[in-house]
């Protein structure tokens, strides 16, 4: 087989057929998968949970994980915010010809490693080829089903006054990491993506027994942004405390170079969770023993209000209204 | 030494909030000139924390928004002849010339390539050996160096499809013409950080000396602006005027003598217009005669035609610190960060851009 991707590999032909088997099934093979029909067949009942997302990250490799590793996180992401158990997902390639095999072998490994770490199997999925320079290198379509446990009601839509803001980590890593690589722009940092997959988490919060209002991932236009739309969803004011804020200092640095509020940065491995107060402490600590919510800290509350706003008290006590992104902060970094 | 979190302590704050409520008794006006004090000023809330005497107005210092329409014109206009690339940084892609935006262009088919540093677009002239790459130097004295050395480093590397379309402006003589005008009464100056690592704090001797305006040069994180607002009042309630240096850890009286050397090899002083401020004398930067074969303006003859002000937009006089971008009657209506009218919308150190992500119409 050649080394690099060919318009062929797309044809349906016999080099699809080949990279197919050869390639992608040797990652990835399951039962289903095996079976080779045109659509998986699933056997769902009760409350089900359906997402999608598109991933054309640049690079597409990058430090802390690859476009693979985000297009399962990302979307197994989006589900674990409802309360779903992820269960199964689909995967759709659509590759610049001339990609090295090498680089797609490297992705569907880390796809593969990633979606065990979820535990979601890999469904049906597909593989197109375009000219070169119609795409860049490589993006991913995912699609995700996932399964709701009775009695679980979380939605961006139940935050109420008083409601504790628990943030599970340090933000704006992600953004960073990719900045930190594009061309035109190396800067020398060891900062890592914060890319992973947050279902375990969120199974932990549950099962811990806590009430949880609302959950949301604040991936595109960081914290500030996701705050905002939560705000409007439930109809309330968000008060968070710039001093209570996790970020690291190479985050900080980075984005003083820059020019950039580290509020706005994307994240792809954090979550941020809206509880009663008196469930605060358990969600806290359930969080904290999670591998991937070790630096987890309460930010701020929910407080009732005419309009709905996001203000941050900031380090000197004083507070401005924390608005949306506008425009394009970083291009093309999920 | 962090140079950013262990200027944001709370606790040191307060003591210098404290400090200057107590030693404030005068009400005074301090300009920061700067965009980026502007920034920080908003983003940490400052404003809020300091006494009802001490007020701050905004200048007009952030390149983008003093770039005169006729120049965005100019470029524009170039990057629409074939086979040339022009390589800006990413702000000024959305600023609205007369009629049309470099971002506009290249959506149609103009090859208009973001860079970060001035030597990226060295790289893409030598890689595109059959095009013209004209490079956008646009900035204050903290920029000027960097495009300097590119222009330098063109002529020793004989490339012969490279130039600068020079837009760099020089602070002093904007701050002159500001104070020459007479618009606004200011008792203080937070003189730029960045700007005086460059040229040193002698560059604002002059309105110390000629003004009898207290100048001090500021840092950007908040105890760096509070330490400068501090040191501010306390020439006032004296009546001294001298400058002073809040920002020790940058910048020197003397500046950096090796980056001032590299400007003055390959650039001098021209008259420049200034949006808002029209034509100011010595303002501005062209390439010497020994470098005019990197100078856009003469390798390539472009007349784009009369310009044309956006109706309603103020601007200009927010810019000089008469009017805040919430007198404007399009702010937050018609002039938004996401369908901008004006240039002070769209850089991110505009002032209107600043007012309306911290504080929309409550700023």
């Amino acid at each position: 087989m050649p080394e690099t991707i060919l318009l062929a590999h797309g044809s349906g032909g016999k080099l699809a057929h080949r990279l197919i088997e050869e390639t992608i099934l040797s990652d990835l093979t399951n039962p289903m998968l095996a079976q080779m029909d045109d659509s998986a067949v699933l056997d769902l009942s009760g409350r089900t949970a359906f997402t999608t997302d598109s991933y054309v990250v640049s690079p597409i490799f990058f430090p802390g994980g690859d476009i693979g590793k985000l297009a399962v996180c990302g979307t197994t992401n989006d589900l674990a915010m409802s309360g779903a158990r992820p269960l199964y997902l689909s995967l759709s390639f659509i590759i610049e010809e001339g990609l090295p095999l090498s680089d797609l072998r490297r992705v569907l490994t880390s796809i593969h490693e990633t979606a065990r770490e979820a535990g979601v199997q890999i469904v049906t999925g597909d593989t197109k080829v375009v000219n070169r320079g119609s795409a860049d290198k490589l993006y991913i379509n995912t699609a995700r089903i996932g399964k709701i446990a009775e009695g679980t009601n979380i939605s961006g839509g139940n935050i109420l006054p008083g409601d504790k803001v628990i943030l599970s980590g340090s933000i704006g890593d992600h953004g960073i990491a990719i900045m930190s690589k594009r061309e035109g722009l190396h800067f020398s940092t060891d900062l890592q993506s914060d890319c992973a997959p947050l279902a375990a988490m969120v199974a932990d919060i549950i099962a811990a027994g806590a009430t949880i209002h609302a959950l949301r991932d604040p991936t595109r236009g960081g914290l500030a942004t996701t705050l905002n739309e939560l705000s409007e969803q439930s109809h309330v004011k968000i008060v968070i405390e710039e001093e209570l804020i996790p970020l690291r200092d190479e985050v900080l640095g980075a984005c003083e170079m820059l020019g950039f509020d580290p509020l706005y940065v994307a994240n792809e491995g954090k979550l941020v969770a809206f509880v009663p107060p008196e469930d605060a402490e358990t969600v806290l600590a359930s969080m904290r023993g999670n591998r991937y919510g070790a630096q987890a800290a309460i930010i701020g509350e929910a407080v009732s209000a005419n309009t709905p706003s996001v203000v941050m008290k900031t380090v000197l006590g004083a507070s401005r209204l924390i608005d949306m992104l506008v425009g394009d902060l970083l291009p093309r970094i999920c | 030494m962090k140079y950013a979190s262990e200027f944001r302590q709370g606790r040191l704050a307060s003591g210098l909030i404290e400090k200057i409520k107590r030693s404030s008794r005068t009400p005074v006006n301090f300009m920061e000139f700067c965009g980026s004090h502007t920034v920080s000023i908003f983003r940490y809330g400052i404003r809020q924390v300091l006494p009802e005497t001490v007020t701050t107005l905004s200048g007009p210092g952030c390149p983008i928004c003093v770039t005169a329409n006729a120049d965005l014109d100019r470029a524009i206009a170039l990057a629409q002849i074939p086979n040339v690339i022009v390589a800006s940084f990413g702000d000024v892609l959305r600023v609205p010339g007369s009629f049309t935006s470099l971002q506009a262009v290249r959506a149609e088919g103009a090859d208009v390539r973001v860079i970060y540093s001035a030597m990226d677009a060295i790289k893409i002239a030598e890689d595109n050996p059959n095009k013209q790459v004209i490079l956008l130097g646009i900035g204050f004295e903290t920029t000027t160096p960097t495009i300097a050395a590119s222009i330098v480093q063109a002529k020793q590397e004989n490339l012969d499809n490279f130039s600068v379309l020079s837009w760099h402006k020089l602070t002093p003589p904007a701050m002159k013409a500001l104070l020459d005008a007479g618009d606004v009464a200011l008792d203080g100056l937070i003189c730029p950080g960045h700007v005086s690592i460059i040229t040193g704090s002698q560059a604002w001797e002059f309105i110390a000396r000629d003004y009898g305006i207290p100048c001090v040069v500021a840092g950007f994180e908040p105890l760096d602006i509070l330490q400068c607002i501090d040191m501010l009042v306390t020439q006032a309630e004296n009546g001294e005027a001298k400058v002073e240096i809040a920002y020790t850890r940058g910048v020197q009286h003397e500046g950096n003598t090796v980056a001032q050397r590299l400007m003055s090899q390959v650039f001098e002083p021209c008259p420049a217009q200034w949006r808002g401020m029209g034509t100011i004398p010595d303002s501005g930067l062209k390439l010497r005669e020994e470098f005019s074969s990197f100078d856009a303006e003469r390798v390539f003859d472009i007349d784009p035609g009369p310009t044309r002000e956006p109706k309603g937009c103020i601007c200009g006089e927010v810019l000089r610190g008469v009017k805040t971008p919430i007198d404007c009657p399009l702010f937050g209506r018609t002039c938004t960060p996401e369908s901008p009218v004006g240039a002070c919308m769209v850089s991110s150190e505009g002032s209107c851009f600043t007012y309306h992500l911290y504080g929309g119409k409550n700023a």
